[in-house]
């Protein structure tokens, strides 16, 4: 067993996926952050807001006024100098950092794609991807043509998570055996061309996409790792993204995720996206001999052992953070306990309405907030059906009133929310002072339970 | 303004296959905005009419022609404020209509310098439209007696042609608001795809922010004082002036809600495609559209149990007004959160990327 395991850590394969990996997800980053930054979004998501919601212990992370620009510019920097290979593991730590900041500033923006962006950063910190086909290769005029095989097999396994758990969280009764939420989202699709009054609106459709969703999400890894099945696999993989992003509003993910699959290819693949690579610089007529020279080289790199142990512990991690909600009591769409870091995308429909009720509990007189005053519209969106941002704004509620010079300050909410077309239910016990009560990872009792059950994962 | 159902062969009540939501567009603007518009505009061009046949001869009846004209309009303008879309929202129609309280400070300052912006100046927004109105009319005096002879003193003068200038706006805005309604009917209608800038989408929104902001905060939360600690604000109900009115202007606009979530024409009993039908079709089910139509029959019960004035009512029992807003926030709670789920409409204001 030892033998095996050391035998495996000696292995090496070629280091052309690595450098194709680095190329597109740096690219695929920068455009990323152009394209957010065109929509005007650092302004309403960071510049805009004058409260923001943070993550538990990362209470300080907050939105650096005008600075965040600058935050938005580094990252950017950054993420072209991954691309190209220069100074790659500062630049893949300076990317990594900015961008978890970016992310961490505020909850509301919370998106598994942006946790994965995080994490693939993560990992590279520790995986040579500029062994070759980088400008750090090329000006050290040292590349390497193999690297360990499980630095190459570490993104291959943190893509395999990602699939895998999507696929398992869907195996429960609202999305296998009502079609929800994928039957109100894909009816509404009624405006697309040609399918949208037709395919759309069929129910068997619906079954059919939640089904196959699943089956797609649990097995693609298996099949993408397979070398027969694989060419297949990928077909799928471009059909089902570009699916997703027609149909829904996803931004770069479906991108994100096609060019990262191309990892599982043979690296006689990568080698012809260098060589295209190349052919495109040239048209630019750039000169590429040095270039040519950093894929065709012999040596070995050695990737220091401490590197392996951070990866061994952190994909460990991987494997069990998403399976910590199995920690909570009740129902976990409707609780949120463990819902988020665990590849649970497109699960649920929920939207609620809190209104907030400021108390002077020595005279009973009472009044309520204008939530407009304080959040912006995706904030209020994004607050009302999540317990933990819900408790984090009532207690800013209640400080900045006592602030104001009201006395005894009391804040309940009066919320209702709407999971997956069930009618609305009170969520939050209209009778707990959210002053009184503490984030923390325990179970949130003040949670009104479900009036239904949710069976599977 | 009659509409067709192009294709339907039978009762397409119960099976439907495929929802078309130009339907319900043509609807809600053919059977319910163009009438209500058909509606009122006549009436505000009366209300000026009445207005300066009285500023030529200010008599009792012609006092009272005019108070009943303008109890009329401002009924039949209960049905439009929901509509803020296109150029009512460029012009800010709603706002220079019926922002309320008004600002009484504001309409004498105007009057006593005789230099006012009535067009373009937000800060007027509480100097114009019917709470203006209902100042000049009810609020100069204690009874109509008084008030004639408080408009007949050559010194008051300054105060008729305010009157006027009021008049005149109100009317001219609400022609252009009407025409452009014409207009953009056809494209209007065609735009039913479900996007953020949609015609059904912006439609969905406004009912929605009228229902919240217009109905329930305005008429009912503002003056009973659920925003402000308990300091209730009888000053705050809309027709201050004459509050007699009050409950019977928030019964016709709750009146225009239920009608145009249940796609029921302006002046006929008919009704047709609309947000209701739109759920049952969502849902296959009628339970949620069912459960909103009883929030808005069980909060037009409670506001007739109370007092014809809101500022005597909140004086008196102010608990009842607040049963209201809770009975309302109700209503909000099933639009907003239960209503755009299964309809799934992009909300206009959120932009940006999901999972």
């Amino acid at each position: 067993m030892k033998d095996s395991t050391a035998n495996y850590f000696n292995k090496h394969t070629s280091a052309a996926p690595l450098a194709v990996f680095r190329m597109f997800f740096g690219f695929l980053m920068l455009i990323s952050i152009i394209r957010f930054w065109s929509k005007g979004w650092i302004h309403s998501l960071y510049i805009e807001p004058i409260f923001h919601f943070s993550y538990y212990g990362f209470e300080s992370v907050k939105p650096l006024g005008l600075y965040t620009y600058a935050l938005f510019i580094i990252c950017a920097i950054s993420s072209f100098f991954v691309a190209i290979g220069y100074k790659y593991r500062l630049s893949v730590l300076i990317f990594f950092l900015s961008f978890t900041y970016i992310e961490l500033m505020d909850k509301t923006t919370y998106l598994n794609h942006y946790y994965f962006v995080s994490v693939v950063s993560f990992i590279m910190l520790f995986v040579p991807c500029n062994a070759m086909f980088s400008y750090d290769a090329i000006s050290a005029q040292k590349s390497y043509k193999t690297v360990p095989k499980w630095t190459v097999d570490t993104l291959k396994l943190m893509l395999g998570i990602v699939y895998f758990y999507a696929g398992v969280t869907k195996i429960n009764s609202d999305w296998l055996l009502n079609a929800m939420p994928l039957k109100l989202w894909l009816k509404s699709k009624y405006d697309l061309p040609f399918i949208g009054q037709t395919l759309m609106q069929q129910e068997w459709f619906h079954f059919f996409m939640s089904w196959g969703g699943m089956f797609y999400d649990i097995s693609i890894p298996f099949l993408l790792l397979f070398r027969k099945t694989r060419s297949f696999a990928f077909v799928l993989v471009v059909a089902f993204h570009i699916t997703t992003r027609i149909l829904f509003p996803i931004g770069m993910f479906p991108y994100i995720m096609i060019l990262s699959t191309i990892i599982f290819f043979d690296a006689k693949v990568h080698h012809k996206i260098l060589h295209f690579t190349i052919k495109i610089l040239e048209f630019f007529k750039m000169k590429t001999n040095n270039v040519k020279l950093s894929i065709s080289q012999v040596n070995h790199y050695k990737v220091w052992g401490t590197s392996r142990l951070i990866i061994v512990v952190f994909m460990t991690l991987q494997i069990i953070i998403p399976l910590r909600s199995l920690l909570y009591p009740g129902e976990l769409f409707w609780n949120e306990q463990g819902y988020r870091f665990s590849w649970r995308v497109m699960l649920m429909e929920k939207k609620g309405s809190s209104i907030f009720k400021i108390v002077n509990s020595e005279t009973d007189s009472f009044f309520y907030v204008n939530n407009d005053d304080f959040l912006t519209p995706v904030q209020q969106k994004q607050m009302s059906f999540q317990p933990d941002m819900i408790l984090e704004y009532g207690q800013y509620l209640g400080d900045h009133f006592k602030s104001q010079g009201h006395e005894n300050v009391a804040v309940f909410v009066e919320s209702y929310v709407s999971l997956n077309g069930r009618l609305s239910q009170q969520f939050i016990d209209p009778s707990a002072n959210l002053m009184e009560l503490k984030d923390s990872f325990k179970h949130k009792f003040w949670i009104k339970p479900l009036n239904d059950e949710i069976k599977g994962f | 303004m009659a509409f067709s159902c192009s294709d339907s062969t039978d009762s397409n009540e119960n099976v439907i296959d495929n929802f078309d939501r130009k339907i319900i567009l043509e609807n809600v603007t053919d059977n319910i905005i163009l009438p209500a518009f058909n509606d009122f505009n006549p009436k505000v061009a009366q209300l000026k009419e009445s207005i300066d046949q009285f500023s030529i001869s200010p008599t009792l009846p012609n006092l009272e022609t005019v108070q009943e004209l303008w109890f009329e309009s401002y009924k039949s303008w209960q049905h439009l404020e929901m509509f803020n879309i296109a150029k009512a929202e460029e012009l800010y129609f709603l706002q220079k209509m019926n922002t309320y309280p008004a600002s009484v400070s504001r309409i004498e300052n105007n009057i006593n310098t005789n230099i006012y912006d009535l067009e373009s100046n937000n800060n007027n927004w509480s100097a114009q439209g019917f709470p203006a109105l209902d100042y000049l009319l009810f609020g100069l005096a204690d009874t109509n007696f008084d008030t004639l002879i408080f408009y007949q003193n050559n010194e008051n003068l300054a105060y008729l042609n305010y009157l006027k200038a009021v008049v005149s706006q109100m009317l001219q805005i609400t022609n252009m608001v009407h025409q452009d309604w014409i207009l953009i009917r056809d494209i209007f209608v065609s735009s039913s795809e479900n996007s953020a800038t949609s015609s059904l989408n912006m439609l969905t929104n406004d009912f929605i922010y009228y229902f919240e902001k217009g109905l329930r905060t305005n008429k009912f939360g503002i003056p009973a004082g659920v925003f402000s600690g308990n300091n209730t604000r009888p000053a705050n109900v809309e027709a201050y002036y004459n509050s007699t009115i009050s409950k019977i202007l928030s019964l016709e606009a709750l009146g225009a809600v239920e009608d145009f979530f249940s796609g029921k024409s302006y002046n006929t009993a008919s009704t047709g495609e609309s947000l209701k039908s739109y759920i049952n079709y969502m849902t296959d089910n009628t339970t949620l559209s069912s459960t909103i139509q009883m929030k808005f029959s069980d909060s037009k019960q409670l506001i007739n149990s109370l007092d014809d004035n809101f500022s005597n009512q909140i004086a008196t029992d102010n608990d009842s007004m607040i049963d209201v807003f809770n009975k309302l926030q109700e209503g909000v709670v099933l639009l907003k959160t239960d209503m755009l789920s299964v309809l799934s409409i992009s909300v206009d204001y959120i932009d940006a990327d999901g999972d």
